[in-house]
């Protein structure tokens, strides 16, 4: 699903460049729970970034599905995010003046769906997520746990390849950030590829594999007992 | 083009239009201004405009008057400051002399006269005129009507007179047509009664007979005492006022240089005065406007930039959902037209109004300063579209902005 051989990225600071990320190898398959671990300036948010088609990467393979993602232009890449990726942020991203049922229903808007069906299918996911019942909110009038479940559905709404999640639970407590990673293991288990960002052990622990991240460079990838266990 | 008639694109608009409400005000604020003084300075202008056209209207704007005062240059043989004056064979003179140039010369003589009408009276001028007085100078006519060459020809003793004079004169609701009233003792026959002049006007309330009719009764013989000439289409009114004065020297015998002689004033030269005026002041007008519109629109550009930098978040939200650059631009600029067209038309409905109001306080009666302050529709029209296209030009450049900003980078704005 995501393959990466030897990623480059670097940054310019000024006169010098900042080596970010420096030859990352990373094989990913089709329905796998991943998270990245990794303290602050590890890479690991440049590397979601890359993944996300969100930056570009300076040297090195990226394959997403397959295709080896070279010289996107950003037409392309707005296609291929909206095709194939599906984003959870740490601070949730929703539209302030738009109902939680608008917000899960835009992706769809992008991919040149209806509205009927956009609202219909928009409905489905917010059910999914336990939040029906809030579908004519606006996000102020939801709790943060809430935001980051509408968030969740507006990632999974165009049915993505895979569910990419920046620190997903980074500004939530512990009571909703088991909430919300039951939900993304429940996506998982129903075949998802999902890609976590964390710096929590237990955020990480609960995922099938955690691949660690110091100074840009891999150091450790290895299954978790939930993987182990199955 | 398709995304125009897409009621997505339009749900998109009127969700962010309407939630942003202060920012969306501004913006219809600035165009707004921009096209309602516009209208409203357009509007002004041409009621000034009209005004001066209905001060002017019903008078031969190409006329010249011309009278005698006295010599102030010795000139063969007489002392200065004689005294002469104008007569019938002046008029014979200058009609076959300036054939192509005159158009209409109407001598007129004066006088100031008792009328009596039962046991009413008033002192008022009297005028002996030819019918042609009536085409230099416009008389509207309530009852009757205005000399013709019957009454020079037969010298008949009839009379026109004005409604004031008419109101003085009669019992009210009496009709004074064929009614007979007394002028310097003698009988006439009021054939005609004329409305007031509202604009210029030399003669106020007068008493007009028949020009052969004066001659006979005040015994002026050929004498006139001033006369009135306009000029044909293309003519240029100042050298024919120059030569026909220069001819009129050369008749009665008075140095050509002589200033004081002869008395004249050119109609056309005065309200050259007052269209260049006019001219100037409606270069003033557009410019002023057309300098306004453009503020506003470098007012929307302003703020849809404002506006850009403070969606950065969302417009990287919505590129990190999919959305492609040029479906960014697109509802960018959308939003920008669809802005200034509303605004524009809010404007436009804002500034006829104004004139309207001002129609209704300052362009009513006699003395009205500004009559019927107008806006051309096509030129409105086209003030409005190139807003509409400035709108579209300058919200392109955010829209750009919009665009170049990495999702990456939008998405960092906390």
């Amino acid at each position: 699903m995501i393959k990466i051989e030897n990623l480059h990225k670097s940054y310019p600071i000024g006169k010098d460049s900042l080596h970010v990320l420096k030859g990352i190898d990373l094989h990913i398959k089709e329905g796998e729970f991943v998270s990245i671990m990794g303290s602050s300036g590890s890479g690991k948010s440049t590397l979601l970034n890359i993944v996300g088609l969100l930056d570009i990467h300076d040297a090195g393979n990226y394959y997403l599905n397959g295709q080896l993602i070279k010289d996107l232009n950003e037409k392309k890449a707005a296609i291929l995010r909206n095709k194939f990726l599906g984003f959870v942020f740490q601070s949730f991203n929703l539209i302030s003046y738009k109902t939680a049922l608008e917000n899960v229903a835009l992706p769809l808007y992008y991919k040149g769906i209806n509205k009927k069906e956009r609202l219909k299918v928009a409905m489905d996911y917010l059910d999914k997520v336990g939040l029906k019942d809030w579908a004519s909110h606006l996000p102020n009038e939801l709790s943060g746990g809430q935001k980051q479940r509408v968030a969740i559905a507006r990632a999974l709404v165009t049915n993505p390849k895979v569910v990419l999640a920046d620190e997903p639970t980074g500004a939530l407590d512990t009571t909703t950030t088991d909430s919300v990673m039951d939900l993304l293991k429940d996506i998982n288990d129903e075949g998802m590829t999902v890609f976590v960002i964390t710096h929590e052990e237990e955020v990480a622990n609960q995922t099938k594999r955690i691949v660690r991240l110091r100074d840009g460079v891999i150091i450790n990838d290895t299954l978790t007992k939930v993987a182990k266990a199955l | 083009m398709k995304f125009l008639f897409d009621s997505d694109t339009w749900q998109e608009i009127y969700g962010s239009i309407r939630k942003n409400k202060v920012r969306t005000g501004i913006t219809i604020i600035g165009v707004l201004w921009g096209i309602f003084l516009l209208v409203v300075l357009l509007g002004a202008a041409r009621g000034l405009e009209n005004s001066f056209n209905k001060a002017f209207g019903n008078f031969a704007t190409n006329s010249v008057f011309v009278w005698t005062q006295s010599t102030d240059t010795p000139f063969k043989g007489f002392q200065k400051g004689r005294r002469f004056r104008l007569n019938m064979k002046d008029i014979q003179v200058l009609k076959s002399e300036y054939a192509d140039e005159i158009k209409l010369l109407a001598p007129r003589n004066q006088t100031m006269n008792l009328i009596i009408k039962d046991f009413k009276s008033g002192s008022f001028k009297v005028s002996g005129d030819f019918p042609v007085l009536d085409q230099i100078q416009k008389k509207k006519l309530i009852y009757g009507r205005f000399l013709n060459q019957n009454d020079i020809n037969s010298s008949a003793k009839v009379t026109v007179i004005s409604e004031d004079m008419y109101k003085q004169l009669f019992e009210k609701d009496k009709m004074p047509i064929g009614e007979s009233i007394k002028i310097n003792n003698i009988n006439y026959k009021v054939i005609g009664v004329y409305e007031p002049s509202n604009t210029i006007d030399f003669d106020g309330d007068t008493a007009y007979i028949p020009f052969s009719t004066f001659k006979k009764v005040y015994n002026t013989a050929s004498n006139i005492d001033w006369m009135m000439i306009t000029a044909n289409e293309g003519i240029d009114i100042e050298q024919m006022e120059s030569d026909v004065l220069l001819t009129l020297k050369n008749l009665h015998k008075v140095h050509p240089e002589d200033e004081r002689a002869f008395g004249s004033v050119n109609l056309g030269k005065e309200i050259a005065k007052f269209t260049g005026f006019l001219t100037g002041m409606q270069f003033l007008t557009w410019f002023v406007g057309i300098a306004t519109l453009i503020a506003g629109v470098f007012a929307i550009g302003n703020i849809l930039l404002i506006t850009v930098k403070e969606r950065t978040k969302e417009i990287g939200i919505r590129r990190a959902l999919g959305a492609t650059p040029k479906s960014i631009r697109q509802q960018i600029i959308l939003e920008s037209v669809f802005l200034t067209t509303v605004a524009g038309m809010i404007g436009i409905i804002l500034g006829a109004s104004v004139l309207k109001i001002i129609d209704t306080l300052f362009g009513q009666g006699v003395d009205a300063t500004l009559v019927n302050p107008t806006v051309n529709i096509p030129i409105i029209l086209a003030a409005f579209t190139t807003l509409v296209i400035l709108g579209t030009l300058i919200g392109l450049i955010p829209a750009h902005m919009a665009t170049i900003v990495k999702p990456i980078e939008a998405l960092r704005e906390e």
